[in-house]
C-alpha cells in the first residue's frame, strides 16, 4: 500500500474503503436531507391548487395561489363545514407565429373540495384574489366558537 | 390547443431554488415557472410569481443578465394557526442570459394578478428585414 502511494501508479484500483463509507454517508445526507428540508409541511392531498388553512378564534381562512386567474372566474361554494373551489386557467393564445423557448406555465381545468374541522357561517363567507393568491375567510357558525366559561368563585 | 380545454390541472410543488447564491436572509427560494416566446420583434417572458407585489418586485439587467427577484410577505396574521399546510410561500428568484439583441431601454414589465408579463423588444438592427432585389 504504501509503496503504491509512494509511486503514485497505478492510481485506479487505489480506493481506500474509507472512502467508499464516505459516498455512502453523503448519499444518505442528500437523501435525508431531501426528507427534512425546509419547515414543517402537511401531508398534501395532491390536488390543484395546493392549499393553505388557518384559523383564529372565530374564522378559518383558506389560501391558495393562483396566478393569473380572477375572482369571478373561480367558482366557490359552501355547505355545511365544506368548501369547494373550482374553475379553469386558461392562457391566452400569444401572437400564432412566436417561437416557444419555454413552456413551463400551465393550463387547465380544476376543481377541489376542502372539509374544514367544524361547521362554517356559510352566509358571512368572503372570498378575494390579489396578486394571484385566492384568499376565502369563512367565520365558524356559532357553536363551533370556543366559549369562554368563566369561573366564578363561591 | 383544442387539448387543454379538458385538461385537469396537477398539484406540482413549488420548485425550490437548488443552488442560490449565498443567502443572506432566511426563508425559502422558489424558481417561477416561465414561459418565453419570441416574435420577430420582441421577446416576452411570463412568469407565475403569486402573491408578489408590483413594489416588492425587483427586475435588474445587468451585463446581459436578467435577474427576476420577488419577495413575498408571510400573508397570514399573527393569530392564525396552521390547520393544513401545503406550500411554502418565500422568495421568487431566476436568472436569464439576453442575447445581445434585445434594446435594454425599451423594455416594459407588467405584474397583474400575480403574473409578470416582461417585453423584451429587439433592436431595429436585429429584426430580420426583406430586401427586395430589384430587377435590372
Amino acid at each position: 500500500m504504501l509503496f503504491r502511494r509512494m509511486t503514485g501508479w497505478p492510481r485506479w484500483d487505489w480506493t481506500s474503503p474509507f472512502d467508499e463509507l464516505e459516498r455512502v454517508r453523503r448519499q444518505m445526507d442528500w437523501l435525508s436531507e431531501g426528507l427534512t428540508r425546509g419547515p414543517w409541511i402537511g401531508p398534501s392531498a395532491g390536488v390543484f391548487p395546493l392549499m393553505n388553512v388557518t384559523e383564529d378564534k372565530h374564522k378559518y381562512y383558506v389560501r391558495a395561489e393562483l396566478p393569473g386567474l380572477k375572482a369571478d372566474e373561480l367558482d366557490i361554494s359552501v355547505t355545511g363545514d365544506t368548501l369547494s373551489i373550482s374553475g379553469e386557467r386558461k392562457l391566452p393564445v400569444e401572437d400564432e407565429k412566436a417561437q416557444y423557448h419555454r413552456r413551463e406555465r400551465e393550463a387547465g381545468k380544476f376543481s377541489r373540495i376542502v372539509t374544514l374541522p367544524s361547521q362554517i357561517d356559510t352566509g358571512k363567507v368572503e372570498a378575494s384574489c390579489a396578486e394571484g393568491v385566492l384568499k376565502v375567510v369563512l367565520p365558524k357558525a356559532e357553536a363551533a366558537k370556543p366559549k369562554q366559561i368563566s369561573v366564578k368563585a363561591s | 390547443m383544442a387539448d387543454t380545454e379538458s385538461k385537469a390541472l396537477q398539484a406540482k410543488e413549488k420548485a425550490e431554488v437548488t443552488s442560490p447564491a449565498e443567502q443572506t436572509r432566511p426563508g425559502m427560494v422558489f424558481t417561477p415557472s416561465v414561459d418565453i416566446f419570441e416574435t420577430e420583434k420582441e421577446i416576452t417572458l411570463l412568469a407565475d410569481m403569486p402573491g408578489v407585489k408590483s413594489g416588492d418586485l425587483n427586475i435588474d439587467l445587468h451585463e446581459n443578465v436578467l435577474t427576476l427577484d420577488g419577495d413575498v410577505k408571510s400573508p397570514e396574521g399573527a393569530d392564525e394557526v396552521d390547520v393544513i399546510k401545503e406550500y411554502h410561500t418565500g422568495k421568487y428568484y431566476r436568472q436569464f442570459t439576453l442575447s445581445q439583441v434585445i434594446d435594454q431601454s425599451k423594455i416594459d414589465a407588467e405584474l397583474k394578478d400575480g403574473v409578470l408579463r416582461l417585453r423584451l423588444p429587439k433592436v431595429e438592427a436585429a429584426t430580420p428585414r426583406k430586401i427586395t432585389v430589384k430587377g435590372a
